[in-house]
């Protein structure tokens, strides 16, 4: 016995020295950064890390007197794991801001906690309309699914498209997509003749495609998460929807910048609607694809790398406007109405809702020195989240 | 008492007998309360996968049933416990960590049916496939359940109404260390009854035991009922100390991780799942913070490093430890002398105890 007692006290000892030190360096500023970097949602996480340390490559990391340490940490997209991380970042390393959160559920999971301890969360990637609603120190760079659905649906009625079959990944923002885009498109004449949701986890589409084309639309309106795109579109092509004239349309997320040259040519001339393309004609922009694809062996932004980007920005602006006051709620506040050019284009965020508004661009997908790029057509200006104003209506 | 009576009451005795290291381990367990603070959040999931390891331990290590659905129970249970939260129909967690338990054991005892036909491969598609099931329910449920966006809104009482889940996880994992410890106990007494020596002979060979009189159906149906409890029970504690339940503990890679950990730890000693758990989370954590993106590199070469090069020592040291902490079946010198006597005799070579010689 009194052997086990030793061995005891010597384990935890050693556990107790294998505590990390957390006393706390005064004027530093700790960025918890929760994203998936392993598992199915990997490329958000490798996009939005990416982006990130490129903007702190770019605009150092000393802000209003402050030095800014950021944390990555990978959840594999684990809700519960999510929310541990969260809180062991707020208790144990007394973060400042909590960032990231690459799908819905995993943002959804950390707002009681940002509530409870007063810390923004930041949601640069997740898309759901309501989780901006979900906390009071929610504020979200990223985008929310109806702004693209919406212009989508106007766009489609007014270019000749009638008849669509919506198909939708069966999760919270497929179905923010298909009920924003149906609303606005049956509102403005056209006819949705079916609408099909299939498994987010199990990305075979050809029975579903099949389906869809025994309904001879004018156009398929697409949405599956950033990731699953490129796979869509070839057995859509295997199909040969293509050659019955069946076009594609959807919010961006089909088209992501990041997989659109492995698609090949076959996705030419597809017309989608979102709110950055790497091909976007602006300065800021393509100083920002340059920098990140030097800094990426040559990996093309996406619009999760540009949430994160923007995410980060919105932190550094907030503490320079709080002259380095880190209290969540001044934080908070000194974000809401906030606005400034992004790569993507003039963003500002919404001070009743904390979400962003950004510009949704119609693109077709075009060949541009031997490259595929989403090119930009036509412009619908600051939109907002369509899915809460239309709440707000009822 | 005759004889061999008390040689049998001797031997339970024996068997249900606390070794030091086991002790020590208790003693550690209880220390991290006070030790590690700031590992209270981690600790807490750690001490929630070594029940549901626990859980396996019972079915997989004792009985020799192979589960690669054991997330069906676990997350049943959370589920379960997240919506009579939700609904306010019980908050208190103790009362709902019960109910959990019992509503998993129900479904175990219904599903275990199913477990008893054929063999390995056919209990590996089994198991599968009710938690494929129950996770595809849980999806397409999502006015009930959430769906993808996981259970929000679950409101979760302070423990026997005095004591309240903080945002540090001290209540949480004193409160999960409790249950652990309990179930544990539970647990082990369960494994060192008469009952808990039949399973292992039916473990052994399932027709030897139906033929020595063993009831092994009924036995079986038994212990995975139990297990399901368990597992149901583990379900529940992640939901209380997360205020949330989402559809992933029900997923295929939480019954899979669950088997990593077992293997790691070892089966058949109860402390397997236990250890396992410890080693799994922290290694898991220690290497996420290293290299974010690529931990899981890392960890399956260790995890084929443990298999491969150390396989020896692995399992070397998990059977002595095993031997340390759980006497051996048939550690009755006098009776083992008498039989190899009455052997002998007989001109038969040796009877049973095939197992325990060459220790």
């Amino acid at each position: 016995m009194a052997r086990s007692f030793v061995i005891a006290a010597a384990i935890a000892a050693f556990g107790l020295a294998a505590v990390a030190d957390t006393s706390l360096a005064q004027g530093t500023v700790k960025i918890g950064f929760i994203i998936p970097m392993t598992g199915p949602q990997q490329s958000t996480g490798k996009q939005e890390v990416a982006a990130v340390k490129l903007y702190m490559a770019q605009h150092g990391d000393t802000v209003a007197g402050k030095k800014i340490e950021l944390i990555i940490k990978d959840d594999g997209a684990v809700p519960d794991k999510t929310k541990r991380i969260a809180q062991e970042l707020i208790v144990n390393d007394k973060v400042t801001f909590l960032a990231g959160f690459g799908i819905t559920p995993t943002a959804l999971a950390v707002a009681p906690l940002a509530t409870q301890a007063k810390v923004p969360e930041i949601v640069t990637a997740a898309g759901t309309s309501f989780i901006t609603e979900r906390s009071p120190y929610i504020v979200r760079t990223s985008f929310a699914v109806p702004q693209s659905c919406v212009p989508m649906a106007d766009w489609a009625v007014k270019n000749g498209i009638k008849r669509v079959v919506t198909m939708i990944s069966d999760y919270a923002p497929g179905i923010d997509a298909e009920k924003s885009f149906t609303a606005e498109f049956v509102k403005n004449g056209g006819k949705v003749v079916d609408a099909i949701r299939f498994p987010l986890a199990n990305p075979d589409f050809a029975p579903f495609l099949q389906r869809a084309a025994d309904r001879k639309p004018d156009a398929v309106f697409i949405f599956v998460p950033s990731g699953q795109g490129s796979i869509f579109v070839r057995q859509f092509v295997q199909k040969g929807l293509d050659k019955a004239g069946i076009k594609i349309i959807g919010p961006g997320d089909v088209v992501d910048d990041d997989l659109l040259n492995g698609m090949g040519d076959q996705v030419i001339g597809t017309v989608t609607a979102h709110f950055y393309s790497a091909d976007h004609d602006s300065a800021v922009n393509k100083a920002f694809v340059a920098a990140f694809e030097k800094a990426n062996h040559g990996m093309r932004p996406n619009f999760m790398a540009v949430g994160g980007y923007d995410g980060m920005h919105l932190m550094y602006a907030a503490l320079k406007k709080t002259g380095g006051n880190t209290d969540g709620t001044a934080l908070v506040n000194a974000m809401k109405g906030m606005s400034w050019e992004s790569p993507r284009g003039p963003i500002s965020i919404d001070p009743q809702t904390r979400d962003i508004i950004h510009n949704v661009y119609i693109r077709r997908v075009e060949k541009k020195n031997g490259q595929l790029y989403n090119v930009e057509f036509a412009t619908f200006p600051a939109v907002k989240d369509p899915g809460k104003a239309a709440e707000k209506k009822k | 008492m005759t004889q061999l009576e008390e040689e049998v009451a001797g031997f339970f005795v024996r068997r249900g007998r606390w070794s030091p290291l086991e002790i020590a381990f208790w003693i550690l367990a209880l220390a991290s309360i006070w030790l590690l603070p700031s590992e209270h959040l981690i600790l807490t999931e750690t001490a929630i996968l070594a029940l549901f390891a626990l859980s396996l331990d019972l079915i997989l290590g004792f009985a020799g049933i192979i589960s690669l659905g054991h997330a069906a129970f676990f997350g049943f249970g959370a589920y379960f416990t997240g919506l009579v939260a939700k609904y306010g129909i019980v908050n208190e967690p103790v009362l709902a960590l019960l109910l959990a338990g019992l509503a998993a054991a129900a479904l175990g005892f219904a599903t275990s049916f199913l477990v008893l036909r054929g063999s390995d491969l056919t209990r590996i598609m089994v198991t599968l496939g009710i938690a494929l099931v129950l996770y595809e329910l849980a999806n397409r449920y999502d006015n009930i359940t959430g769906g993808a966006n996981g259970l929000q809104g679950v409101d979760i009482h302070p423990i026997l109404g005095r004591f309240s889940f903080d945002l540090y996880g001290h209540t949480a994992y004193a409160y999960c260390l409790v249950v652990l410890f309990l179930l544990f106990l539970l647990a082990r007494r369960i494994v060192r009854s008469p009952f808990g020596l039949s399973l292992v002979a039916l473990k052994d060979n399932p027709l030897r035991a139906e033929a020595v009189g063993i009831p092994v159906n009924a036995r079986m149906v038994a212990i995975y009922t139990i297990a399901a409890g368990y597992a149901g029970v583990a379900g529940a504690l992640l939901t209380q100390t997360t205020a949330f339940c989402s559809l992933d503990v029900l997923s295929f890679e939480r019954s899979a991780d669950l088997l990593l950990v077992l293997i790691i730890g070892g089966t058949g000693y109860l402390y397997g799942g236990l250890i396992g758990a410890v080693i799994f989370k922290f290694m898991q954590d220690w290497l996420a913070n290293l290299t974010p993106q690529y931990w899981q590199f890392w960890i399956g070469l260790v995890l084929v490093l443990i298999v491969l090069v150390g396989r020896e020592r692995v399992t070397g040291w998990t059977r002595s430890l095993h031997h340390m902490i759980f006497p051996r079946l048939l550690a009755m010198p006098e009776s083992r002398k008498k039989r190899r006597e009455i052997a002998a005799r007989r001109g038969i070579g040796r009877v049973g105890g095939a197992a325990s010689d060459g220790h």
